[in-house]
């Protein structure tokens, strides 16, 4: 069980490098679908089992094509490709780096607790549901909110005006 | 179903199925002939000289198109939670997805009336 985590683990970040340094944009959305998939994996040894099949069928499905899309809306020809300056550069390398910070003193302060998650039944669908729909019902109801508000979003910025 | 060594059978099919499909690709590209050239490794397209290239920006009603699928898969996958546990929640949990598919609605009415699924407009 160990080794398979280690395994899908040195997968995960390894195919996630590739998404950083592919140089081709194509490419490197195919490593983040390989990504998804070694995680998804370990979502199956935490015991999520609705989890591993949101990860399979909304991001390495639906998300992934949506990054295709957004890739081929972007002009992506050599000669056009803009150049960041090193304001911006700089900008991302703290951002990034305060989001590491954060990350580092998250992972320090967590107990470890393995062991428990990997006993626990929650990750079921079954489970799953009950909680959703009786514990967290009201969360679940704004969510559907927040999806009519992405869907006005989408449209209200996609679509010509028509008036 | 319900530990994660349960899930050897799909592991095995997996690589069963990617093992098949690498093996036969990469098979078939070194024992297959290669006959290289400038005239053989042009894009054939009907006889007509290529012009441009693939990489240019496309029209934005694909990608509507897909992120309106997102948001709509997203809603049926929480339909899967809800049908394991459809006889146990009763009125209740029909109540609680009835408004999580009325928002969805409301939703799928605006974009109905505002032509965003309408390809020639």
């Amino acid at each position: 069980m160990q080794y398979i985590f280690y395994t899908l683990a040195f997968f995960a970040i390894l195919c996630a490098l590739f998404v950083v340094f592919e140089k081709n944009p194509v490419h490197s959305v195919l490593y983040l679908i390989l990504t998804f998939f070694s995680i998804a994996g370990i979502y199956v040894l935490l015991n999520a089992q609705f989890l591993f099949i949101v990860q399979l069928i909304v991001y390495s499905g639906a998300i992934m094509v949506l990054f295709l899309f957004v890739l081929m809306l972007l002009n992506l020809n050599k000669d056009t490709e803009p150049q960041k300056s090193v304001i911006f550069k700089t900008a991302g390398a703290i951002a990034a780096g305060s989001f590491l910070l954060v990350l580092v003193a998250v992972l320090k302060d967590t107990q470890q607790s393995t062991e428990l998650s990997a006993m626990t039944d929650i990750g079921l669908v079954k489970q799953l549901g009950k909680t959703l729909f009786t514990k967290f019902v009201v969360p679940f109801e704004v969510a559907s909110i927040l999806f009519l508000a992405a869907m006005v979003g989408s449209v209200l910025l996609g679509k010509k005006e028509l008036y | 179903m319900n530990t994660p060594s349960s899930y050897l059978p799909i592991i095995i099919q997996l690589l069963v199925a990617l093992g098949f499909v690498i093996t036969t690709l990469v098979a078939s590209h070194l024992i297959g002939p290669k006959r290289k050239g400038n005239k053989k490794d042009e894009a054939f397209e009907c006889g007509i000289d290529g012009v441009g290239n693939a990489r240019v920006p496309f029209s934005i009603k694909y990608f509507m198109t897909a992120i309106l699928f997102v948001l709509f898969d997203v809603e049926v996958v929480f339909f899967y939670p809800y049908a394991v546990n459809f006889k146990e929640m009763g009125w209740h949990g029909f109540a609680a997805v009835s408004i999580f598919v009325g928002f969805f609605l409301i939703g799928f009415a605006y974009v109905y009336k505002r032509g965003a699924l309408e390809w020639d407009k």
